[in-house]
């Protein structure tokens, strides 16, 4: 049986009425990056903006994935509803990945209150950053008062979007070499709430410490100081506190910092969207030049040039 | 080229081991799928939700403790409940010939018995998506 298309301005209402079929079906058509979904994408935008989005990001291991679990949990008992975004690492072998995150969400696979869904980083066509927060928009209009964004915090997509999330959590653990993980990754600088995992462990002491002792003269940002917070997922020890820093920081993004955030947001995806289509046009063009390129008879910036003035010549067409 | 195909990967009833499941996710990963993999004991009823949310062109099911014919009947009929009759669903395990008759009459679109190559499910599930149309 062949698959009947379903137009994507259909799914709208759907997708407000919170219909998990149209929803799913929607978070497909934004990771397609297709251009028959940009006028409902567009409209899901302007609807958009209700929802609390927190990005979780941490190095590989750091416990992010137990701890959105517990967090779902928490926030659910609170009254609300809550989506995942987890957000895995295609192979750069094959392009493939193995998204596993379902696994340590198993408590929720019932509950009518929380969707999840798995993203790997290139099952995007028009790049992962530009496809999430499509996602989360999806998921906002869709009635999540929560929508939670698991990604690894290395490689720069992955970071990009975990920044781009109304509130960052950066989440580092014990035992995974002495020093503090993520200002390797360069992910401290992003943190708008910091969490100590795995502190049910007698080294998370020491963790915590060399943390704190790290961002003691840190500058605040957008007027806000990120807290250090310690918990456990294991235990489901020092919820409360994230959600009050959760809580508290979505309070001070509605005062004047919030308003640079926000524009900040906004830029990004305005860029991110017109890289997406830019490099959709161009994709094929550049066989032209290609050959005498490899042979190097031609210059990548004589090439580049001549591509791009080609291009800005045309006509543009909506 | 389009998107990489989505599967989500289930193994529902008691038995736990998930090895099998697991070669065939990285088989299909090294083919370029995007491979959901949702763990051990599932039910019928986890498993349609997670692949509703999860919108994937192939649902994939095994089990191995002969239960297929309660299992499948409700997976479809959940399915059609959440207006996901289009999913392709396969079926992985051990069963004797009249149960893989009885699967397929039910709208289970393949059957993959234990000893069926890597390459093999590769191609008929690539086939089974290029028949059916993009999501
Ligand atoms: N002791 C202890 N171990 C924990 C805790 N939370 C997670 N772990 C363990 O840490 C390991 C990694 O946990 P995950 O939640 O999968 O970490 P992750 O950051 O999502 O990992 P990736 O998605 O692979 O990057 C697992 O073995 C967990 O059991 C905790 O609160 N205490
Ligand atoms: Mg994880």
């Amino acid at each position: 049986m062949r698959r009947a298309f379903i137009p994507s301005t259909d799914l709208v209402p759907r997708v407000e009425k919170g219909e998990p079929f149209a929803v799913a079906r929607m978070i497909s058509r934004a990771e397609a990056s297709s251009s028959e979904a940009r006028e409902a994408l567009g409209a899901l935008y302007r609807k958009a903006g209700r929802a609390h989005v927190v990005g979780v990001t941490g190095v590989p291991g750091s416990g992010k994935s137990t701890l959105v679990a517990t967090l779902v949990a928490r926030l659910r008992a609170a009254g609300a509803r809550v989506a995942v975004v987890a957000i895995d690492p295609s192979s750069p072998y094959s392009g493939g990945a193995i998204l596993g995150d379902r696994i340590r969400m198993q408590e929720h696979a019932l509950d009518e209150g929380v969707f999840i869904r798995s993203m790997a980083t290139h099952g995007a066509m028009g790049g992962m950053a530009h496809a999430c927060l499509d996602v989360v928009d999806i998921l906002d209009v869709a009635g999540y008062d929560t929508v939670l964004i698991e990604t690894v915090g290395v490689g720069q997509d992955e970071v990009e979007v975990a920044n781009a999330s109304d509130t960052t959590v950066v989440v580092s653990a014990p035992g995974l070499g002495d020093e503090v993980q993520a200002i390797k990754a360069g992910i401290l600088e992003i943190a708008d709430i910091h969490v100590v995992s795995k502190c049910d462990r007698p080294d998370s002491n020491r963790t915590l410490t060399d943390l704190k002792m790290m961002l003691k003269d840190a500058p605040p940002r957008d007027g806000w100081r990120p807290p250090v917070l310690g918990l456990s997922s294991l235990r489901g020890e020092g919820f409360e506190d994230l959600m009050d820093a959760m809580a508290r920081h979505r309070e001070a993004l509605a005062g004047p910092g919030g308003v640079a955030r926000r524009r900040a947001i906004a830029a990004f995806r305005l860029r991110k969207t017109a890289e997406t289509i830019l490099i959709e046009r161009f994709r094929g063009r550049e066989q032209g030049s290609v050959d005498a390129l490899a042979a190097r008879q031609q210059d990548p910036y004589a090439a580049a040039s001549e591509l791009v003035r080609n291009f800005t010549g045309e006509k543009a067409d909506a | 080229m389009g998107q990489p195909i989505r599967v989500l990967l289930a193994k529902v009833g008691l038995d736990g081991h998930d090895r099998g499941v697991k070669v065939v996710a990285r088989t299909l990963r090294d083919a370029g799928m995007d491979v959901v993999y949702t763990g051990l004991h599932r039910t019928p009823e986890e498993v349609v939700r997670a692949a509703v949310q999860e919108d994937v062109d192939i649902l994939g099911v095994s089990l191995l403790s002969g239960v297929q014919l309660t299992v499948f009947p409700k997976i479809m009929r959940l399915l059609a409940e959440q207006q996901a009759e289009d999913m392709i669903v396969v079926a992985g395990g051990v069963m004797p010939d009249e149960d893989v008759e009885a699967l397929k009459a039910l709208g289970v679109a393949e059957v993959m018995l234990q000893d069926t190559p890597p390459a093999a499910i590769v191609e008929r599930l690539t086939h089974l998506v290029e028949a059916r149309g993009a999501r």
